[in-house]
């Protein structure tokens, strides 16, 4: 059962042709994305299969063995079979290359046999995997993924600067052997190292001592801090134009993040259409900086700014208010609207001779500062940088004030906020104000990095991946969002090859997230242990 | 004049006359106990005072003031606190960020720190777990914090709605005794309760509710030993 479901899952991916697609980046070695998609795919399967099987080492070998095999033998009839029956008919995907790379370019029958081999490799691998202790077992899983990672994301080592200490460890595309083993071992390494501290670590406070906490804790907070400001501060120098674009779309929605973070996260109001007030922002930028036809003030940058974000501040409020008596489903859907009203607007012809409809407004000036012009990915890399200065700390700052209690009360229970003497109507509209300015400022500084723009910049799925990006850093955290961020606009924007199958992946990450870890990848202390003590059944 | 005055209310759930017509009054310093069966109208009457409801007839009257004009977070700042039923604890922020909003009215940092230490000396479980989340105590100790929270809004007026709800007795005494050191402490309490017989063994006064309606109003004392009382709401032959 097992091996076929694994064969199938493996299969499927061929058909949807993610693995032709992934099969032109390689990673470790020979071995491409493609080869590992598969191997991710059935091996999950197996996997699992393995862990639940209760017989003995050998047996369970033999087994998952056997089950991988069938496997293999399920993927490998669809290019064996391809001989004589013509596949394309059905599945639109198939191709003789995709035959080639799952036969390992080699003969019809010889390509069967190896695959079956190669499943009944893997299944056994799995189960043998599964045999020594929670923790070894971890260990590897957590190494392997580490290194597919880094071969996948190879070529950025490259594109640095400073990319020339690398090359004794990468292929053209990819890692090679050394590098591979390279980065497994120090991932084991590290794990173990980790592991060893957390022992001690226990092992001092069951001893009734004192936990060994750094003499002056302050003083070493402050010296991680300042290393990490260095290293935010020099980072573009080192990663060069392209990676430090990427950045700076990481960093865009780091700030939307934030802000949508103080309205779902800490308020616990569902917005769907947090894209409208990014898209405010950026036009009313555009507008008042456009030396094109439709610039209407040529102000410059720094003046236009904080209208930018006026006009954001006041469309949350605009929307708030209607909204103020709905909650969960409703409010979920009358944002959407919201966002898709300022979408469509901004399409129409109606406000075509000022907005300029789907030809959008160009020609927008980039930031005067001091004598020089901000006009390279690296010199937006610091002004993003510095607005997410302003925005961490301002959302940090609201979280600790009086109003951040009122919204989390207000979350948790409306009629009971009330009765703490909470003002529903002030701290809703301020929650969705917040929110929206740090919108605006993230869309006013995009208007002025891309230099123009277009309402297609600004659909819905804006505001899906801010809120999915939430929910994969963990909602209400603030370093959650950077870290959901970096998961969610950061390597899709490295890894092009998924750009068609990036909604499929983004099912499946959610998936995973809320089922492995719901309270996200960095979530608030509290939650946290919340979330861990439900389980634990206390 | 009486602390609170309620004068020929009346409150609806859409078309439904939840409450027709209710009178009662509540002195400085009392305890005051609504007793009655489900859906008698006993939280709407709680909800109509603290103005979660409007009532579309009749005067809630707190020292001399109408608090119907009132929206229900301003009534909070005219000294009327409620302890919802059900506990309402806020179940994802901890102990001491639930008794922190229960001060939120408040900007005397010093009387609120005074405020809580009172909280914690009533209620030592509390103050134990005062940095754990609140949604994993047990159930007594979410009545307690309830309780507590209230309390540190610094009420006159204590309404609290059928604190007794699911606790074993021996915490349903607890919580008892601690209502009777509240009102000692100064605080007038008007208190909800299913449990009709602990309600008027630390109550002044009690008002028997029926579909919406006071069926009877005398002292503690008079209403436990009456026939009808005695047979309807305490269980005794």
């Amino acid at each position: 059962m097992a091996g076929l479901l694994a064969g199938a899952v493996a299969l499927y991916f061929t058909l949807v042709g993610m693995v032709q697609a992934f099969s032109k980046r390689a990673v470790v070695a020979s071995l491409s994305l493609g080869h590992i998609t598969l191997l991710l795919a059935a091996g999950t399967v197996l996997y699992v299969f393995a862990l639940r099987d209760r017989t003995s080492g050998p047996g369970r070998l033999l087994q998952t063995a056997f089950a991988g095999g069938l496997g293999g033998l399920l993927l490998g009839l669809y290019p064996y079979l391809g001989q004589w029956v013509d596949f394309h008919y059905m599945f639109v995907r198939t191709s003789p290359e995709l035959y080639a790379l799952l036969r390992f370019g080699l003969s019809p029958t010889a390509g069967l046999v190896l695959m079956v081999v190669a499943g009944a490799a893997l299944g056994a691998l799995l189960a043998a995997l599964t045999l020594p202790g929670r923790f070894w077992r971890n260990a590897i899983i957590e190494a392997s993924l580490v290194t597919i990672t880094v071969g996948m994301l190879s070529d950025l080592f490259k594109g640095m600067t400073i990319g020339g200490i690398f090359t004794p460890f990468l292929n053209a595309e990819g890692l090679n052997y050394i590098g591979a083993v390279l980065v497994f071992g120090l991932t084991i390494a590290y794990v173990v190292f980790a592991r060893r501290r957390r022992e001690q670590r226990a092992a001092l406070e069951a001893s009734g001592e004192a936990p060994k906490t750094p003499a002056q804790p302050d003083t070493r907070r402050w010296m991680v801090a300042g290393v990490l400001v260095i290293v935010l501060l020099a980072l573009p120098a080192v990663l060069g134009s392209y990676l430090s674009h990427v950045l700076n779309m990481v960093g865009l929605y780091v700030i939307m993040g934030l802000g949508l973070n103080i309205v779902v996260g800490y308020a616990g109001l569902l917005d769907l259409g947090y894209v409208a007030f990014f898209a405010l922002g950026a036009y009313t930028m555009g507008l008042l900086t456009s030396t094109g036809p439709l610039g209407i003030a040529h102000f410059t940058f720094w003046e236009a700014l904080p209208f930018s974000i006026v006009v954001a501040l006041i469309a949350g409020i605009l929307l708030g208010i209607p909204v103020l008596r709905m909650r969960g489903d409703y409010l979920a859907i009358v944002t959407l609207g919201f966002g898709e009203i300022i979408r469509i607007l901004a399409l129409s012809n109606w406000l075509k001779p000022f907005i300029g409809g789907a030809q959008g407004i160009l020609l927008i000036k980039k930031p005067p500062f001091g004598p020089w012009t901000l006009t390279t990915p690296i010199h937006f890399y610091y002004l993003i940088l510095a607005g997410i200065g302003v925005a961490f700390f301002v959302a940090y700052r609201l979280r600790e004030s009086r109003l951040g209690r009122a919204w989390m009360a207000m979350r948790e229970d409306e009629d009971v906020a009330e009765a703490m003497g909470i003002d529903l109507v002030t701290t809703k509209l301020t929650a969705f104000a917040f929110g929206a300015s740090f919108s605006g400022l993230s869309g006013a500084i995009f208007a002025s990095y891309v230099g123009s723009i277009f309402p297609h910049s600004f659909n819905l799925l804006i505001s899906i991946n801010v809120l999915s990006l939430i929910i994969v850093g963990g909602v209400g955290s603030l370093p959650g969002v950077v870290v959901g961020s970096l998961a969610l606009v950061g390597l899709p924007e490295l890894l092009r090859e998924f750009a068609e199958y990036r909604m499929l992946m983004y099912g499946l990450a959610l998936i995973a997230m809320m089922l492995l870890k719901p309270e996200g990848f960095w979530p608030e202390p509290i939650r946290k242990r919340e979330l861990r003590v439900e389980e634990s059944g206390d | 004049m009486a602390m609170l005055e309620l004068h020929d209310v009346h409150s609806f759930y859409g078309n439904i006359e939840a409450l027709k017509g209710i009178s009662l009054t509540v002195e400085q310093g009392e305890i005051v106990t609504l007793i009655g069966a489900n859906g008698a109208g006993k939280t709407t009457t709680l909800r109509t005072i603290t103005g979660l409801i409007k009532p579309r007839q009749g005067t809630v009257v707190l020292e001399g003031e109408d608090l119907t004009k009132f929206r229900p977070h301003e009534i909070v700042y005219k000294g009327v606190s409620m302890v919802p039923e059900g506990r309402g604890i806020f179940a994802r922020l901890t102990v001491a960020e639930n008794l922190d909003l229960g001060a939120y009215i408040r900007n005397d940092k010093e009387g609120i720190k005074a405020d809580l230490e009172r909280v914690y000396a009533l209620f030592p479980r509390l103050k134990e777990r005062r940095n754990q989340v609140a949604g994993t105590l047990s159930g007594g100790e979410q009545q307690m914090l309830a309780i507590g929270r209230a309390l540190m809004a610094r009420p006159r007026l204590l309404l609290l709605d059928e604190p007794s709800m699911g606790l074993a007795p021996v915490l349903v005494e607890l919580i008892f005794d601690t209502i009777v050191d509240i009102n000692k402490q100064g605080t007038t309490v008007l208190l909800v309760e299913q449990n009709a017989l602990m309600a008027l063994s630390i109550a002044h006064r009690g008002y028997v509710l029926r579909t919406g309606e006071i069926a009877l109003a005398d002292t503690a004392e008079n209403l436990r030993t009456n026939e009808m009382v005695q047979k309807t709401y305490l269980g005794m032959e």
